[in-house]
């Protein structure tokens, strides 16, 4: 099987660590992966905020990079969603219709959760993680791809975890892309709550399936100085007693490691 | 507002309908393709066991579960079931429509009874203690009954203006379902569901019962044998 | 123009602002969504085939909307042959003219009314007072929200916003001042249990029903094949309204039709556990054309397009008129729960608001442009919408009108600006990498090891309780050509 990282432009700028543990991760399980060098964006911001006419040349970028492969994974839910459910929406709208053939065929995306458990179909990666995390279900990865039960099972699995449950998990943290500055007020009221919700685990580890919502509330529990820190999925399950999750991300830490 | 106007803005808002939607055609075809899967589409399969002990249990349960006063009796205790429900009102004037089942009558010997006939003015009718009807069928799942006007339930504001609504209902007009009840009924008749007595959840979505309606509902089923003369047949697709 | 917006109301953001500082609503509004929330999803999880109803909601409400004028043809066929009449209203001051007329020729100068969106939609009350009529709101909610001169907050309990403390000081102020009636309610000793509030609500509106000569109501379902209206209520304040009066008034949009009967058993299912998660509410009222001995002599029907063919007319958007006013989209939305209904500047707040305004009334107001944008995408109010109605799918939809409007102006938008950069930066991984390494550049030149806590303009909405993380010093890209060559 041939199966392509889709790393998305956010992970690849501000969060590199979460491609880098996906690869080690896949590679350990004997999964390899491919990076096609000519991947930029799957258009999600342009769409969701309105911009459907500039999103037409990143998803035919999208088709034609990704085109051939088996199956692409990705470490972030929305964007997994937006391939899915819109970029037959984008050529629609433009009136492409060689576009539109493009997009059906362009290979499954999966979140990297779907990929493991219901692709691979493992469930105990043999990660070893031995800190109480807690879980927040991204809208987009619960609602949008209905990926409940995986990202949980795979946490169970993990060696060492202490997996506390967060209320009202499925409350959205607020960030919704632009919303977060559109609307900065009610984001942050909303992320107010989520924070409330994380502190009350008394978790030191913040994960989930997408580093977008993860830097949003990350952000806030950084500005408190509330010590918890935000690790996306792939870096816990890529975690080894020879290779721990690399330096905390908190307040005070240093984002890259 | 002229006729001309009338017919103008008919044809108008007609044109942009057609507009929005293109040509309509095969409606019926269209239709039939509604997916159905849901639990006793249509009326379900028959017989819908109209009565059966659980549904009756069910229906009570239901009934209880919104603030209703509901009970099971036997046939020959109807009466004294309702003069002993109208006693515990301390009742002396209730409204009975046309048409309540003579058998059931007796219960009414300790109250005077307002007949409707000539029609109960408003201001009256506010000042009785209570209706005491039956109804024309029931639907279990919900804890809802219907009245259509018929036999014994009279018109709407009998069972609106009181302040207490007794409600009397065979044991065999009580169906499962929601699907099943408005397959029985006659939609051309005015009818009022009722799921319990009055309520409002419009402050701070907490239920709290009785507002405009009658605040005290209460309902007796009486059990299956032996049936009531009036009583119509649930499954005869002809009544109503 | 169809229907209007609050007059003055700021747009989206500003008036959620207000809003969200003010500490009594929050606390109102978090209650109480939570409360119906609960109680929804317990009346909703009984029903093994709650899928299969919306299922079939849904297909019901797409088939009749794509047959709308033979359904509505066909309604005013047996309406007219029960001895109703039917009118056709193409905007909201057309219905509004059309039923004080009605009311005029009665000769009467007051109505009863049964809470409606219709009517609140067209601003009804205000064209009857105009007209010399006074409307009496019979609702609860809607008796607090026109006694305290408030305007409505959520769907189905306008007054959500407020809570029982403010419910009674409303009352003892407004009852008791003969302002608006004679009630002879004692209202100086009424306390503030939901109980006693209600029972004064009785008592202040007995006489009204007692003696209404008219009746103005709205519609939840009409059956095309019967001639059917279908009105559900719980207070009775609804059977008051459309059984008591001699005149009987139902103002309705268009997209209220159904084809049959036998689609109540859906609708009937699916409404009253979505809107108060009751497994029925308490009364449901249906009638056709008039009846002998029973209820009004004279009935009349206003059938209200007021933008929905507009609406109509949009193959994504017209899933905004399956909807059947239960409010659940309102009462799990976390942006709803957060600022309420008024921050919405419309009668339809929430998500189904936010997508149901800026069709019905064009995006031509600062509101209605910023209502598209009122929504994270998190898709909870699609989840429980019991006709399916995707609103995350029309939200970005409208958002791509708005931009496209945005577009023709002379002068291009910051925003604009930015998402214009972006893809092209993004359409070439050269590019993107370009811009990693100056971003990684301006890192190190401003010396950043640390999250930014403070950024300029529009960015500082997320740095104003935010930090940011600064771009990785190696790109993932980069680091995947330098272990991968």
């Amino acid at each position: 099987m041939r199966t392509a990282l889709f790393v998305t432009c956010f992970n690849d700028t501000l969060f590199p660590n979460t491609g880098r543990a996906m690869v080690r991760l896949l590679e350990r399980l004997g999964c390899t992966v491919d990076f096609p060098l000519g991947q930029t964006c799957c258009g999600q911001m342009h769409f969701n905020t309105g911009y459907q006419r500039e999103c037409v040349p990143l998803v035919r970028r999208f088709t034609e990079v990704f085109d051939g492969y088996d199956a692409v994974v990705t470490p972030s839910g929305s964007c997994a969603a937006m391939v899915r459910e819109y970029h037959g929406r984008v050529a629609e709208v433009a009136g492409d219709s060689r576009l539109a053939a493009a997009v059906r065929r362009t290979p499954p995306v999966y979140e990297l959760s779907e990929f493991l458990v219901d692709v691979l179909g493992v469930v105990d990666v043999g990660a070893y993680f031995p800190h109480r995390v807690t879980y927040h279900p991204t809208c987009h990865t619960l609602r949008m791809l209905k990926a409940v039960r995986q990202p949980l099972a795979l946490l169970r699995a993990v060696r060492g975890i202490d997996l506390v449950e967060l209320p009202s998990a499925t409350e959205c943290c607020g960030f919704g892309g632009t919303f977060a500055l559109k609307n900065a007020d009610t984001s942050v009221a909303m992320c107010a709550d989520k924070v409330r919700h994380v502190l009350g685990t008394g978790a030191e580890v913040l994960c989930a399936t997408d580093n977008s919502c993860l830097m949003h509330i990350g952000g806030a529990l950084s500005r408190l100085r509330t010590g918890v820190r935000t690790l996306h999925l792939a870096e816990i399950l890529a975690s080894t007693e020879d290779e721990p999750a690399s330096a905390p991300r908190t307040a005070e830490g240093a984002t890259h490691r | 507002m002229t006729v001309s106007s009338r017919s103008a803005a008919r044809e108008e808002v007609l044109a942009r309908v057609r507009s929005a939607v293109g040509d309509s055609s095969a409606v019926e075809q269209s239709y039939a393709q509604v997916p159905r899967g849901y639990r006793d589409a249509g009326g379900g399969e028959r017989p819908w066991e109209a009565g059966a002990p659980q549904t009756v249990a069910l229906f009570l349960e239901r009934l209880a579960d919104y603030g209703a006063s509901a009970r099971l009796v036997d046939a020959s205790a109807a009466p004294s079931a309702i003069a002993e429900a109208l006693a515990g009102r301390s009742a002396s004037t209730v409204v009975v429509p046309h048409g309540f089942p003579e058998q059931w009558r007796a219960g009414l010997a300790g109250v005077r009874v307002l007949g409707d006939d000539p029609p109960v003015g408003l201001d009256a009718l506010d000042a009785v203690d209570g209706a005491v009807t039956t109804a024309a069928i029931a639907a279990a799942a919900t804890g809802t009954f219907v009245l259509d006007g018929g036999p014994g339930q009279g018109r709407r504001a009998l069972t609106l203006v009181p302040d207490y609504h007794l409600c009397v209902i065979p044991a065999d007009r009580i169906v499962r379902s929601v699907p099943q009840a408005l397959a029985r009924l006659d939609p051309v008749r005015p009818l009022t569901l009722v799921s319990g007595p009055s309520a409002t959840s419009d402050i701070e979505m907490k239920r709290v019962e009785g507002v405009h309606g009658p605040r005290t509902l209460e309902v007796l089923v009486v059990a299956a044998e032996p049936p009531p003369e009036d009583h119509r047949p649930i499954d005869d697709p002809a009544e109503s | 123009m169809n229907g209007t917006t609050f007059l003055g109301m700021p747009a989206f953001p500003r008036a959620a602002r207000d809003a969200l500082g003010d500490a009594q609503l929050r606390r109102n509004l978090a209650e109480a969504t939570r409360t119906i929330r609960d109680k929804r999803a317990e009346a909703v999880g009984e029903l093994p085939d709650w899928e299969e109803l919306r299922e079939a909601g849904r297909v019901l409400k797409e088939h009749t909307l794509r047959h709308l004028d033979r359904y509505l043809l066909q309604f005013e066929e047996r309406v007219t042959a029960a001895g109703g009449t039917v009118h056709w209203a193409r905007d909201a001051a057309e219905a509004n003219r059309i039923v004080a007329d009605l009311v005029r020729r009665t000769g009467r100068s007051e109505v009863v009314k049964v809470k409606s969106m219709a009517t609140q939609e067209t601003g009804l009350n205000t064209a009857l007072e105009q007209a010399g009529v006074r409307a009496y709101e019979t609702d609860l909610a809607e008796l607090i929200v026109q006694l305290g001169q408030d305007r409505p907050s959520h769907i189905l309990v306008p007054a959500i916003h407020r809570n029982r403390a403010e419910i009674r000081e409303i009352f003892r102020r407004e009852m008791g001042t003969g302002a608006v009636g004679d009630d002879p309610a004692d209202t100086d000793a009424l306390g503030d249990d939901p109980h006693e509030l209600a029972e004064a609500a009785r008592r202040h509106l007995r006489e009204k029903f007692l003696r209404a000569e008219v009746g103005i109501c709205g519609a939840n379902f009409l059956v095309a094949e019967t001639g059917t209206v279908v009105v559900a209520e719980s207070e009775g304040n609804g059977r008051m309204c459309v059984s008591l009066p001699e005149t009987l008034i139902c103002l309705a949009g268009i997209e209220k039709v159904v084809p049959r009967w036998q689609d109540l058993e859906v609708f009937l299912q699916l409404l009253p556990r979505s809107a108060t998660g009751e497994r029925m509410n308490p009364y449901t009222s249906t009638w056709t054309g008039t009846a002998d001995r029973d209820g009004p002599r004279e009935f009349h029907v206003v059938l209200l397009d007021g933008g929905r063919t507009a609406t109509l007319a949009d193959p994504i958007g017209r899933q905004a008129l399956n909807c059947i006013r239960c409010s659940a989209c309102l009462n799990v939305c976390p942006v709803y729960e957060r600022v309420g209904g008024h921050a919405y500047g419309s009668v339809y707040p929430g998500p189904i608001g936010a997508i149901l305004g800026p069709q019905l009334r064009g995006t031509a107001s600062a509101v209605d442009r910023s209502l598209p944008y009122a929504s994270t995408l998190c898709g909870a109010c699609y989840e429980v919408c019991p006709v399916k109605i995707n609103i995350p799918e029309v939200l970005v939809h409208l958002r791509a009108r708005v931009v496209d409007d945005s577009r023709r102006r002379p002068l291009p938008r910051l925003e604009g600006l930015a998402m214009a950069v972006a893809r092209w930066a993004l359409s070439s991984p050269r590019r993107l990498a370009g811009a990693q390494r100056m971003a990684a550049a301006a890192a190190r030149l401003l010396r950043r090891d640390r999250p930014i806590r403070r950024l300029p303009g529009p960015l500082a909405g997320w740095t104003d309780a935010r930090d940011l993380p600064v771009p990785a010093p190696e790109s993932f890209r980069t680091w995947w050509r330098r272990t991968h060559p």
